[in-house]
C-alpha cells in the first residue's frame, strides 16, 4: 500500500459567528468587539471615520470554542475574556494591546477533552460585578470559580466549587445582578430522574421546568441552591435585569409565546410576545425569543430581544423600591436573525446573524415615539397566558435602526465548483452560500478589491506614468505626469485636472523620470540629460554626451543615478546648496543596464548607500554609493532571465536583523526584482554589505514585470505589473504576494491627493486610472447574486458558463401555497409582500418552498427560474445527455432535415429529484419524483418534459454512460428516457445502505456514499446488467461530499467535520475490471458488507462540516490540491508534498510547534485534530504558520533545532501556501 | 468477599461520578437512552454541527437546542416495566 502526505491549510476561515461579546478589552475608553467563529476568536475595533469595523486580530486556537464571556474584576479598567471551549479547561483570556494578541491569563483543568454531555463548557456566566462565573455542562455539571485581584492588580481564580445536580439538563444559566451581595447564579433546569424510571410515561409528561438560584456563599466558599421554582415548561432563555442601585434585580424568563420577569419572592409579571399580523400566520407556530441584549444606560436600562421571526422587541420595567410593578414590550425594528447581540455604548448594535453576513446598526432612536403598541404585563395578571387573545403588530421598514456596516460572510456555505469561466489566469471559486432569502450565488476571486477613484481616456497612449509633490513637506501631489511616445504632458491635482504649461518640464520629448528633489526643486530625466527645476523655475541642465542617450534612470529625493546607452553608470548627488553635482568617475558596467534602483534616503541621513543595477546579460549589481567607495560593485547576482525592473524598498518584517540598530528594528531590506519572464524576486539586502540573501520568487503572469514603489493603508508595498496586477505587502507578519481584482495595468505610481489621500495612480491602454486598495486583510473578493431561498445543489451546464441551482427551503410557504392562503382570507388579498432578505419568508409547518433558478455569473444574471408546486422540493440536479433515448433520435432526424446548425448540444436535459411532503423529524415522505427538463435557449430556458414518480427522495443522480444513475434512499437504479416517463433499466439494492448522498462514476466504476455507511465501490457489467459491489468501508463515515483522486482513491468528508482519503487495494480494483467469469457475481459477501474493504489512507479532523470537496489547480503553473468547503463558510485545502524531506521538515516543525506553540485555550493539538479518528498522513499547516507568530529567540530556538535558520523556516513555510494556493 | 465488596463500592462511585457507567444489569433501553444522550449533547456542543441541524430544519438555532434538550428527557420513549422483561 503507497502512502500519501498532506499539508492542510485554511484559505479562508469560518465567517460564522458562535458568540460575540463587547467590552473595552485593550482598556481603552473606546469599546470592542470579540467574535468567536470556528475555532477563531477575533477582535474588531469600530472604526468612526471609515464608517466599518475592522478586524484588528484574529486568533486560531486549534479548539471548539462553545461560548464566550466578558468579565471586569472589580478596581480594573480592562474586560477579559472567558471562554468555554472543548478543552475540558476553563481559559481567561486578556488582550495585550502592545503586542496585539490574546494571552491566557488562567487555564484551569477540570475535566476531560471533548464536547460531551457532563464537561462544563457549553453554558458560561459570570456576575455582573465580576466575582464569579459558572460554567457548566448540559447535563449534570456546574462548577464555579471565584475570581478576584491579588495586590499586583492580577486576577486570581480559585478551585471549582461545584454545584452539580445529577439527571438535571441545563437550559440557560445566567448571573444575577445583585449588587454586592453574595453572587447568584439563575438556572432554567429540568430533573429527568423520575420519567427515566417511571414506565406508563406519566412522570414524563408531567415533566417541569424549574427556575433555580445558586448563591455563592463568599464568606463559606461554597455554593448552595437557594431558590427553586416551576416556570413554564417550554422556558428557554434567561436575561438577567439589573440589580443593586440600578433595578430590581431578577431574570427575565423567555418562553414560547411570551416573557415573564421572575424573581425571588416576588410578583410575577408576564407579557405575550406580539406576533406579526400577516395573512399567512401559522396559528400552531409560537414565538420565542432566539437571543437578547440587556443594556444599561445613566439612569436606565432596557432590554432588545430577537423573536425566530427577526423581529426586535424592546422590553422595559416600571420599578420601585418594593419591586417590579409592569413589564412593557413593544415592537422595535426587524433585523435578519442572530446568533447574539451587542450593544456599545457609543449608539451602535451588532447583530452576528445566524447565516448571511453580520449587521452593524446605529440607533437613530430608541423607539419612544414610534407609536407601536406597548402590551403592559397588568393586563396579563391572571389565568393562562393562552386564553388571552393574541398581541398583534405590524412589521415596517427599520425606524429605530439604521445599518452602517455589513460584515460579509459565506455562512452557511452549502455547495462549491471550482472553474475557470472568464478565462484569467487563476480559475474562481464559484459558491452557493446563506440561507432562506439571504442566500446567494458566489464568484469568488484571488485578489484584492480596490474602488475605482477616476478612469479617463488621453488622447494617446502614454508610456509611463509618475505623480510629483511640489516641495518634500507637502502632504498631497501636485503634477502627474505622462510620458507619450513623443512628448509629456504634465497635469496638476486639484479640483479640476488641467494641463500645466509652465512647470518647465520639456514637453517635447518622452520622460524617463519625475522626482521631487531637495527642499522644494523637480527633476526630470528624458533620453538626451536631466532637467534640475527649482521653485522659481530655473532650470539647470546636464546633457547627455554626445551621440549617447539616457537608457534607465533612478531618482530619490537627494541622488540620482543615470545610465547611458555606453553601458555606464552616470551618478549625481544634491549638495548642501541644493544643485546637483555629478560624481567625478564613470562606472562602466559592461553590458547594457536595463534597470536601476536607489532606494528612499533614510531618515536623518543624507544618502541611501545602494545602488541596484540591473543588466541584461541576466545579473543585478549592487553598487556602494557611500562616499569611501563610491560606485564601487559589492556583490553580483546571477538571474535566470533579463531583470526589466528593479526596487530597492524596505518592508515591514517579522524577521529581526542583527544589525537592527541601524534600521527600524522591525523592517528588514529588500530587493525586489522584476524579470522579463514574468517571475518576481524577493531578496533581502544586507544594509553593510550589500549582500542578497534568502530570494522569495513567485511566477506572476506571462508579460515583464514592471515594479512600482505605492503606499496601501500606511504601509509601502511593491505594485507588481504583469498580465495581471499584484501587490505585494505585508499582512500580519507574513509577506503576500496578491492580485488586484482590477484590470491589467501597464504602469503605475503612488498617488495621494485631498480627495484620495492613499491611492494609486496606472495606465492601461489610453486610459489614466486612480484606485484605492479597499481592505488589506480580506484577499479574495467575492461577487453576490441573490438568491430566492437555501441553495441546495448545482450544476454547471456542459459547456456554456451557467449553472442551474436548486433550492429548496423547509417550513416557508411556497408562492402557490401563498396566494390560495390569500384568496382564502377575503380581508387582506390586497396584501403587499414584506420584502423578504429582512423579514424572512412567511414559515408554515411541514410546508416547502422550492424552485430551480439559472445562474450567469459572467453577467451576474438569473435568466430563469421555475417554482416548484405541491409542497415539492428539489434535493438532487444533475445534467444529462440520454445516449439512446427514442426521443432524441427522433430529434436527430429532424434535425437532420432541418439542417440546423450549433444545435446539437441542445439535446442535454436538466435531471430534479424531488420529495413531496417531507417531513424531517420523524421522517416521513409522500414520495420521490424525478423531473426532466430540456435544456433550451442556448442554456438560458428549461422546458419540462416529464416526471417519474419513485419511492423515496432521489438525492443524488449523476450521468451514467448516456443513462441517468440515481441514487434513491436504498437503492441504486439505471434510468433511460422514456416518451412519457423515465424507465427503469438496472437495480442495486443493498440492506446496508440508508440512504445514497453521492455518486461519482468513472468508467465502468461507480462510488456512492452514504449518508451513514461511508462509501462502497461498485462496478456495473454490461453483459448482465448488474451493479455489483466491489470493496466497502470499515468506518460508518457520515458522508457529505466525495470526489475521485484517481481511479483507485477517493476524498470525502462526513458530517463530524472529518476530512479522509480512501483507496481500493489494487488487486481488487484490478480483478472488477477484468472480470469476465462470475467471480465478483458469485463472491461471498464479507461480514455483510462487501468482499473486500478500502484501506484509509489519510484522516484529517478540520472542525467545519465539509459540503464539497474537489481535485483541483488554484495557482497559474500550481499543483493540483484537494480544495474543500465547510459549512461554516470554511474554504480550505489539503496540498500534497512534492518531497521526502519536505515531509520531514514539515513534521518536525509540526512537532516542535505542538509544544512551544500551545493552543490559547489549552486543547492539545494533536487530540484536536483526531477528535474522532487519530490523524494520519497530515501535517497541518495552520499550525506550521504559527512559528511567523512566535517571539524571535523561541523561533530562533526552533530553527536551531530544526539546523536551518529562522529565514528559512519562515520561507519554507511561507512557500508551502504561495506555490498551492493564496 | 471484601474484595468483591469493595469492587462493588468502586463501581458504585464510578457510576455516580461519570454519567453512562454501566452495570451488570444495564437495560438496552437504559443503554440506547444513554447513547442518544451524548449524541444530542454533542449535537448542540458543536457549532458546525447546530447549524447544520438548522439549516436543514429552516429553524433557528435557538429552536433547535431546545428541542434537542427537550429530547435528552427521554430519547427512547419510556423505560420498559420490570416485569415485564
Amino acid at each position: 500500500m503507497t502512502s500519501i502526505s498532506l499539508y492542510s491549510l485554511t484559505l479562508v476561515p469560518p465567517s460564522a459567528i458562535t458568540s460575540s461579546i463587547v467590552g473595552q478589552f485593550s482598556g481603552r475608553r473606546q469599546q470592542e468587539i470579540i467574535t468567536a467563529s470556528g475555532s477563531r476568536i477575533q477582535l474588531y475595533r469600530f472604526d468612526p471615520s471609515a464608517g466599518r469595523l475592522v478586524l484588528i486580530t484574529s486568533t486560531e486556537v486549534f479548539g471548539i470554542i462553545r461560548t464566550i464571556k466578558p468579565f471586569r474584576v472589580a478596581g480594573s479598567s480592562k474586560d477579559c475574556v472567558i471562554v468555554g471551549s472543548d478543552s475540558g479547561r476553563i481559559a481567561i483570556l486578556e488582550y495585550k494591546t502592545e503586542q496585539t494578541r490574546f494571552v491566557h491569563v488562567h487555564l484551569e483543568t477540570f475535566g476531560k477533552t471533548g464536547v460531551r454531555r457532563v464537561v462544563p463548557g457549553q453554558y458560561l456566566a459570570v456576575d455582573p460585578k465580576g466575582r464569579a462565573t459558572m460554567i457548566a455542562s448540559v447535563e449534570k455539571n456546574k462548577l464555579v470559580y471565584i475570581l478576584n485581584r491579588d495586590t499586583n492588580a492580577n486576577i486570581t481564580i480559585s478551585s471549582p466549587l461545584e454545584a452539580h445536580k445529577p439527571r438535571s439538563l441545563l437550559y440557560a444559566v445566567t448571573g444575577l445582578d445583585v449588587g454586592y451581595d453574595n453572587p447568584i447564579f439563575a438556572a432554567l433546569e429540568v430533573d429527568y430522574s423520575e420519567a427515566d424510571l417511571d414506565p406508563s410515561g406519566q412522570a414524563y409528561r408531567e415533566i417541569q421546568k424549574t427556575l433555580t438560584y445558586y448563591q455563592l456563599d463568599l464568606g463559606l466558599n461554597h455554593v448552595v441552591r437557594m431558590w427553586s421554582d416551576i416556570v413554564d415548561r417550554q422556558s428557554n432563555l434567561l436575561m438577567e435585569v439589573p440589580g443593586g442601585a440600578d433595578g430590581p434585580s431578577g431574570v427575565l424568563v423567555c418562553t414560547e409565546g411570551y416573557i415573564v420577569y421572575r424573581h425571588m419572592n416576588k410578583a410575577v409579571h408576564r407579557v405575550p410576545i406580539p406576533r406579526r399580523r400577516t395573512p399567512y400566520d401559522d396559528p400552531s407556530r409560537k414565538r420565542i425569543i432566539v437571543c437578547g441584549v440587556m443594556h444599561k444606560m445613566k439612569r436606565d436600562f432596557f432590554f432588545l430581544l430577537q423573536s425566530d421571526e427577526g423581529d426586535l422587541f424592546k422590553v422595559t420595567i416600571d420599578y420601585n423600591v418594593r419591586g417590579v410593578e409592569a413589564l412593557k414590550i413593544q415592537y422595535f425594528d426587524t433585523v435578519p436573525v442572530a446568533i447574539s447581540l451587542n450593544i456599545l455604548k457609543s449608539g451602535f448594535l451588532f447583530a452576528a446573524a445566524e447565516g448571511g453576513s453580520h449587521n452593524f446598526y446605529q440607533f437613530v432612536q430608541l423607539g419612544e415615539e414610534s407609536g407601536e403598541t406597548e402590551f403592559v404585563s397588568t393586563e396579563y395578571v391572571k389565568g393562562d397566558m393562552s386564553d388571552y387573545p393574541a398581541a398583534y403588530f405590524y412589521p415596517r421598514q427599520p425606524e429605530n435602526l439604521s445599518l452602517v456596516h455589513t460584515m460579509d460572510t459565506m455562512n452557511p456555505l452549502i455547495d462549491a465548483k471550482v472553474d475557470n469561466l472568464t478565462g484569467e489566469d487563476a480559475p474562481q471559486i464559484y459558491a452557493l452560500a446563506g440561507q432562506g432569502p439571504r442566500s446567494s450565488f458566489r464568484t469568488l476571486r484571488h485578489g484584492l478589491d480596490v474602488t475605482e477613484v477616476v478612469a479617463s481616456e488621453l488622447p494617446g497612449e502614454p508610456t509611463a506614468v509618475w505623480t510629483a509633490k511640489l516641495a518634500a513637506e507637502d502632504t498631497f501631489d501636485a503634477y502627474i505626469v505622462l510620458s507619450f511616445t513623443n512628448g509629456t504632458l504634465v497635469l496638476s491635482i486639484g479640483e479640476t485636472v488641467e494641463e500645466v504649461t509652465d512647470s518647465g518640464f520639456l514637453s517635447s520629448t518622452p520622460t524617463l523620470a519625475v522626482q521631487q528633489v531637495g527642499d522644494d526643486s523637480l527633476v526630470q530625466v528624458y533620453p538626451k540629460g536631466i532637467r534640475h527645476i527649482s521653485a522659481n523655475k530655473e532650470v539647470n541642465e546636464w546633457e547627455a554626451p554626445l551621440h549617447t542617450m539616457v537608457v534607465a534612470a533612478t531618482t530619490n529625493s537627494r541622488q540620482v543615478a543615470v545610465a547611458l546607452s555606453t553601458t555606464e553608470v552616470v551618478y549625481f548627488e544634491l549638495d548642501e546648496d541644493g544643485q546637483l553635482n555629478e560624481y567625478q568617475d564613470r562606472k562602466e558596467m559592461g553590458a547594457s543596464v536595463t534597470s536601476m534602483s536607489v532606494g528612499d534616503v533614510p531618515e536623518g541621513k543624507v544618502r541611501n548607500s545602494f545602488l541596484a543595477v540591473g543588466c541584461d546579460d541576466r545579473t543585478v549589481h549592487i553598487v556602494s554609493l557611500d562616499p569611501e567607495n563610491t560606485l564601487e560593485s559589492l556583490s553580483v547576482q546571477a538571474l535566470t532571465a533579463s531583470p526589466t525592473s528593479l526596487r530597492i524598498l524596505s518592508m515591514p518584517d517579522s524577521t529581526f536583523v542583527d544589525n537592527s540598530q541601524l534600521l527600524d528594528a522591525n523592517s528588514t531590506l529588500y530587493l525586489h526584482i522584476g524579470l522579463y519572464n514574468g517571475v518576481y524576486l524577493r531578496s533581502v539586502l544586507d544594509t553593510i554589505t550589500g549582500q542578497l540573501s534568502d530570494t522569495q520568487t513567485q511566477f506572476l503572469g506571462a508579460r515583464p514585470v514592471k515594479l512600482f514603489k505605492v503606499m496601501a493603508q500606511d504601509q509601502p508595498a511593491i505594485l507588481a505589473l504583469s498580465s495581471r496586477s499584484w501587490l505585494a505587502y505585508t499582512k500580519d507578519v507574513n509577506f503576500m504576494v496578491t492580485p488586484l481584482v482590477y484590470e491589467g495595468l501597464e504602469f503605475g505610481d503612488g498617488f495621494s491627493s485631498e480627495q484620495c489621500e492613499v491611492g494609486i495612480v496606472g495606465i492601461e491602454g489610453s486610459n489614466l486610472r486612480i484606485f484605492m486598495i479597499n481592505d488589506l486583510s480580506e484577499n479574495t473578493k467575492s461577487d453576490t447574486l441573490p438568491l430566492a431561498y437555501t441553495p441546495r445543489r448545482m450544476i454547471r451546464h456542459p459547456n456554456r458558463a451557467l449553472f442551474y441551482v436548486i433550492e429548496s427551503d423547509n417550513n416557508t410557504l411556497a408562492p402557490d401555497a401563498r396566494q390560495e392562503l390569500l384568496s382564502t382570507s377575503r380581508k387582506q388579498s390586497d396584501y403587499e409582500d414584506l420584502p423578504a432578505e429582512e423579514f424572512g419568508n412567511p414559515k408554515f409547518t411541514e410546508k416547502w418552498a422550492s424552485c430551480i433558478e439559472i445562474v450567469d455569473p459572467l453577467s451576474q444574471e438569473k435568466p430563469a427560474r421555475i417554482d416548484l408546486v405541491d409542497n415539492e422540493a428539489a434535493f438532487s440536479v444533475t445534467v444529462c445527455s440520454f445516449a439512446a433515448s427514442p426521443r432524441r433520435r427522433d430529434e436527430e432526424e429532424e434535425e437532420e432535415d432541418r439542417k440546423a446548425s450549433g444545435e446539437d448540444e441542445e439535446s442535454a436535459y436538466l435531471v430534479v429529484g424531488t420529495a413531496k411532503d417531507l417531513s424531517l423529524v420523524p421522517r416521513r415522505c409522500g414520495g420521490g419524483f424525478i423531473h426532466v427538463y430540456k435544456i433550451v435557449d442556448e442554456g438560458r430556458g428549461l422546458e419540462f418534459v416529464h416526471k417519474t414518480e419513485v419511492d423515496d427522495p432521489p438525492v443524488a443522480m449523476t450521468e451514467f454512460q448516456g443513462r441517468l444513475l440515481v441514487g434513491v434512499g436504498q437503492c441504486l437504479r439505471i434510468f433511460d428516457l422514456g416518451m412519457k416517463r423515465l424507465l427503469r433499466k438496472c437495480e442495486y439494492k443493498s440492506r446496508s445502505l440508508n440512504n445514497v448522498v453521492t455518486i461519482n462514476v468513472a468508467h465502468n466504476r461507480i462510488i456512492i456514499g452514504d449518508i451513514q455507511q461511508s462509501v462502497t465501490y461498485l462496478v456495473y457489467r454490461h453483459a448482465d446488467n448488474k451493479l455489483l459491489p466491489l470493496t466497502d468501508d470499515v468506518v460508518a463515515r457520515h458522508t457529505t461530499c466525495v470526489t475521485m483522486l484517481d481511479y483507485e482513491t477517493v476524498t470525502g468528508g462526513d458530517k463530524f467535520g472529518n476530512l479522509w482519503v480512501l483507496r481500493c487495494k489494487e488487486q481488487v480494483s484490478r480483478d472488477a475490471d477484468e472480470d469476465n467469469g462470475a467471480q465478483l457475481l458469485n463472491a461471498r459477501t464479507y461480514l455483510d458488507g462487501a468482499p473486500s474493504r478500502l484501506d484509509m489512507l489519510a484522516h484529517f479532523y478540520v472542525q467545519d462540516i465539509p459540503t464539497s470537496i474537489q481535485k483541483t489547480q488554484l495557482v497559474p503553473g500550481g499543483r493540483e490540491v484537494i480544495l474543500y468547503t465547510g459549512l461554516q463558510g470554511t474554504i480550505g485545502v489539503l496540498a500534497p508534498f512534492i518531497s521526502h524531506e519536505d515531509v520531514d521538515f514539515f513534521q518536525q516543525l509540526e512537532t516542535i510547534l505542538r509544544n512551544e506553540a500551545r493552543p490559547l485555550t489549552g486543547r492539545d493539538h494533536l487530540i484536536y485534530r483526531g477528535s474522532y479518528v487519530p490523524v494520519k498522513s497530515v501535517i497541518d499547516g495552520d499550525l506550521c504558520e504559527m512559528y511567523a507568530m512566535l517571539p524571535v529567540d523561541k523561533k530562533r530556538s526552533i530553527a536551531a533545532e530544526l539546523e536551518r535558520t529562522v529565514r528559512e523556516v519562515e520561507r519554507k513555510v511561507a512557500g508551502m501556501r504561495t506555490r498551492y494556493a493564496f | 468477599m471484601a474484595d468483591k465488596l469493595r469492587a462493588q463500592q468502586q463501581l458504585e462511585q464510578l457510576q455516580t461520578r461519570y454519567v453512562g457507567v454501566g452495570h451488570a444489569d444495564t437495560t438496552k433501553h437504559e443503554w440506547l437512552s444513554n447513547v442518544q444522550r451524548d449524541s444530542l449533547a454533542a449535537y448542540i456542543g458543536r457549532p458546525a454541527m447546530l447549524e447544520h441541524f438548522s439549516v436543514a430544519f429552516n429553524e433557528p438555532q435557538e429552536r433547535i437546542r431546545v428541542q434537542f434538550i427537550d429530547k435528552m428527557i427521554q430519547p427512547c420513549g419510556p423505560p420498559k416495566d420490570k416485569e415485564e422483561i
